[in-house]
Order: C-alpha cells, then structure tokens, then sequence
C-alpha cells in the first residue's frame, strides 16, 4: 500500500525534457502556469492541453504513471466541479429543481477549474518525474544562490532536501517491514475506531523514529568519512549550463504564454 | 622517527587508547586498551574479534572519525590528531561500513560515486573519470544511472565501495560490509577485496567476525577486550584453536576437523585453510599411512 507514494518519483530516460537543465524546466513550468492562469475559454483550454500531451509524450511518460499521480487528488477535483456546478449562478439555466439551481455558466466555470486543477499537477509531474530530485535540488540550490549572500544556508537546505528524498524509499520499504512484524505479533491497524487506529500507529513510529536516528548516525559518519565538509569548495559531476536546448524552452514557454492570449480572444 | 620501516606502513598506532562515557554508568569503558599496530601497504588485513572487542573502534580511528584519548594514530605518517590534514587523512583511508542503505546519499548510482570527489573538489571531467574508473572495478559501470533503492543488497554494497575508490584511497577498511548480505552478495564483496588488493595496489584492511572471510587475508589480528590478543599469518593463528577458543570466536570448520584428526592421532598438518586444502590434507594423510602399514 506504501508502494504506491509516486509524487516526487522519477523515471529515468534520455529525452530532450530530460536533457533540459532543471533550472529551465522550472521557469519554463511557471510560465506554463502563468499561462494557464491568463486562458480563457475552450480554445485556450484546447491549446493549453495539446502543449501538455505533447510534452508528456516527448518525456515518454506513462500515462499510467500520470493517472496514479493524479489518484490523491480526485477528491479535490470532484470537490471543486461540483461546488462550481451547484453555486455558481449564469443566467442560461439548466436544471432547476427547487433551490437547486444549474447554469451553463457553472458547468463551463466547473469544467475550467477541473481542467486548470489537473493541467497544474500534471505540469509538475512534468518537472519531477523527468527531473532526478538531486538535479532538482541543484537547480534550486543555483538559482538560489544569490541569498548565499544574506546568510541563507542554501547548500545545507538543498542537501537536506537531497538526503530526504534519498531516505524515502528505504523509509517506505522499513515502514512496510515494521508493520509485518507488529501484525505477526497480532497488531491490528485496520480496525476500529479513529482513536483506536491512531493508538496503533504507535508501535509502529517509535521503532521507526528508533531506526531513523540511527540511520541518520550512520549516514553522517559514511559521509564524513567520504570528506563531505559543508558546501565550500565543493564541486559537482554534472554542471548545469544552459545550453541550445534551454534557450528553445524559453522560446516555447513564451509562445505558449502568447498563443494563450490570443486564443483567450475567441473565448465564447 | 622517519625510518624506511614507518614508510612503509600506511596505519600506525602508537599506544592508541580509547573509552566511552556512558550517562547512566558513571565509570567509563575502555574499549581500546594501549593498541600498537602497524599496518603495511599493499597488504591484506583482517582484524577479528567478537562484538564489543573493540575492532570497530579501532577502525573508526584509521580515517579520524573518532580520536585518540591516549597515544597517536599516523595515517601515511600524518597524525589524525591534526585537524588541518583531516580531509588528506579521510582521502587516504577510505571506509565502507555494514549497512549499504545508511551510506548511500544520492538517488543516482553515479551521482553517489561522485560525493567523494565533489567534496574534495576536482573539477567535473576528472570527477567524471573517476567515477567511471571506481564503477568499473566493482562491475557496476551498466548501473550508473539506476537509483539505488531498487538495487540488491550486494550491488548496493558495490557502489558504497566504488563510491570509496573514487577518491581513489591508498587504503580501504571495511567494517563489517558482508553483515548484512546475502551469500551471493557476500560473494561478490569478498571477490571485489582481494582484487583490490591484488590489481590495484590498495590496502585492505577487513573487520568482521567471519572467519573463513579472514582465510584469504596476508595477516589476522585477534582482538579481545580491547586488547590484540594474537598477530599473524592466518596459518599461524589458525593452528592456535584453544587460544582462538578462549576469544569467544567460531573457528573454521576445516581447522576444527584436522584439529580434532591430529587429537586423535593422526599425523596431519594444520595449515590448511580452504576446504578443497583441507580435503587434499586429509587425503595425502590417509595415502600416505596406507604407504607406512
């Protein structure tokens, strides 16, 4: 059940989206969301959702792969359209049934959100799952560097944020392996109430807050060991430096921004 | 002090003492208790000892991640005392612990065998060279961009090692780096150290408490209480079965066998080590009663 956390996990491959430097597909991704914040109306939305497909399938992700990162967030969408479609009032009415009223205008705005909503996720999807989180967190930890200047620990958060993604799946896979062991001695996590439930949680935190400590002890010592001495002078195997390929993906995003105003100009 | 026998070990300890304060038990332990030991370059080593003889903290100060309460510890002649030669020291000696998972920082194989060098900051073409070089010794060079998560035990254990010999070290201590694999892993690992050894002029320098790994070993150190017990080439060690009895450690299954053979009469060497020596002893053994009668 454990297994199935796909947020943050990354396909390797060697496309051009792979082959972009972290720090443009970062830019290039908010100015996809900009975009898709300035669309108007189905032509837009069209537009915006081919550009979407089209990377997907240059990236060569799975669609499986999207559609499981979508899972969490169903109820956030199916929340969203239909809080749209009851409490938005147009004046094309519908359906009417008492004080049940629904517009045109509320389908249309509800089916706009949920579009946006997925189109937003699935973006960053994007990023993360043709991006390894160490490139990301290099990305961020150049473009961030300028508040090395203030005193903002930059290398140490990126590291953090690094060393963190690491543990995750080790953490999973421990998380998995407790609970075997806590159900084999009749520990029961499935039933009862939620106080109930949340008391058998316990047994299984503590050994794992137990073992993440020492892991986190050991994984100190292998990298002293290995000369890590904080982020001076400290060099990396892969440089990022914009290259041909970068420049095109600005080039893109800002096409995509202006296709989606001009688009947005035949909005029904 | 700088005699030709001191350039040719790469570990010294002069009187290398050492004891953990604990907070309930007022009196400190004493792990390390008065350690000479020299180690010379280009050779196998292992250190033995059952858990809580001291061997692990022994081996924690060979590359200064503990130091020295009492006496000296010399890596290529530089005290690891002296903090300005520390990240010259922990190049030096490179170290691979126990569990693979708590070593590995990166989510890439290769990003991993490049933390070393991206510490000690070489620019990108040599780190790139470098870790290509150390992933090809341990045979991982087809898995450089997998994540390691979703690798077996062993081959994790591989790239903790090549993630060590990117640095390239003149000197590696393993801590125990078969403990938690599987027998093919275990395999894999103790292939990888006697080659290291062999083709790569690398000291190796192996704590564990299996015995039939110390077996390919040039030299064996016996550890008790923090104390050295016994020295020597596995032949001579293994030939001492009641002393290695009194350490609390398993003797090998074939020096048990032509032990008990000899006890019983029979006129047999005990230097054999493996069990295909073993077999040829007891063999020429038999043959050569049959000749007698």
């Amino acid at each position: 059940m454990l297994k199935d956390i796909t947020l943050g996990q990354f396909f390797p491959g060697d496309t051009v989206v792979h082959r972009l430097d972290p720090r443009s597909k970062l830019i290039v991704m908010i100015m996809y969301i900009t975009g898709l914040f300035m669309a108007k109306g189905f032509p837009a939305y069209g537009f915006m959702f081919a550009v979407l497909v089209t990377c997907l399938a240059i990236s060569k992700i799975k669609p499986a792969a999207v559609l499981r990162g979508l899972r969490p967030i169903l109820i956030i969408i199916c929340l969203t359209v239909l809080l749209n479609i009851f409490f938005i009032r147009g004046e094309t009415v519908l359906f009417q049934y008492y004080s049940i009223v629904i517009t045109l205008e509320g389908v249309y705005t509800a089916i706009f959100m949920a579009m946006r909503l997925i189109m937003l996720i699935v973006c960053t999807f994007l990023l993360t799952y043709t991006t390894s989180p160490i490139t990301l967190t290099d990305g961020l930890e150049r473009m961030l560097s300028p508040l090395k200047k203030i005193k903002l620990p930059v290398h140490e958060f990126s590291m953090m944020m690094s060393i963190a993604l690491r543990m995750i799946p080790t953490l999973i896979e421990e998380t998995d392996k407790i609970m075997s062991a806590q159900k084999s001695r009749g520990a029961d996590f499935e039933t009862g109430g939620l106080i109930k439930r949340a008391k058998a949680i316990l047994p299984l935190i503590i050994p794992l807050f137990i073992s993440a400590f020492r892991r986190a002890d050991e994984l100190a010592t292998a990298m002293e060991s290995r000369c890590y001495h904080g982020g001076d002078g400290r060099t990396k195997l892969n440089v990022l430096r914009f290259s041909g390929i970068d420049f095109a993906a600005f080039l893109f995003g800002a096409c995509v921004i202006a296709a989606v105003i001009f688009l947005g100009r035949f909005a029904v | 002090m700088r005699g030709t026998d001191i350039m040719e070990s790469i570990i010294k300890t002069e009187n290398l003492v050492f004891s953990y304060y604990s907070q309930d038990n007022p009196v400190q332990k004493t792990v390390l208790n008065n350690i000479n030991l020299e180690i010379e370059k280009g050779t196998f080593v292992a250190v033995i000892g059952h858990n809580g003889s001291g061997k692990t903290t022994l081996a924690k100060h060979f590359n200064a991640i503990l130091l020295p309460e009492g006496g000296c510890v010399y890596v290529n002649n530089m005290d690891t005392s002296n903090e300005e030669l520390i990240l010259e020291i922990r190049r030096n000696t490179g170290m691979v612990f126990q569990n693979p998972d708590n070593q590995i920082v990166a989510t890439i194989v290769e990003e991993d065998v490049a933390f070393a060098p991206e510490n000690l900051g070489y620019p990108s073409d040599e780190i790139r060279r470098r870790v290509d070089e150390a992933l090809k010794i341990v045979g991982m060079y087809e898995y450089r961009r997998h994540a390691p998560h979703l690798l077996s035990g062993g081959q994790k254990q591989r790239i903790a090692i090549a993630g060590v010999l990117a640095m390239r070290p003149e000197c590696i201590v393993f801590d125990e780096p078969t403990a938690m694999l599987d027998p093919h892993g275990r395999e894999s690992i103790i292939k990888i150290m006697g080659d290291l050894r062999d083709n790569y002029g690398v000291t190796v320098v192996l704590i564990t408490h299996h015995m039939d790994e110390a077996v390919n070993a040039d030299r064996i150190i016996v550890m008790s209480d923090g104390d050295i017990v016994m020295d020597g080439t596995p032949k001579e060690i293994f030939r001492n079965i009641d002393s290695l009895r009194n350490t609390g450690l398993d003797i090998p299954e074939t020096s048990l066998l032509l032990h008990d053979l000899k006890n019983d009469g029979f006129d047999i060497s005990l230097d054999a080590l493996t069990v295909d020596e073993c077999a040829k002893t007891i063999f020429e053994s038999l043959q050569s009663s049959n000749r007698g009668n």
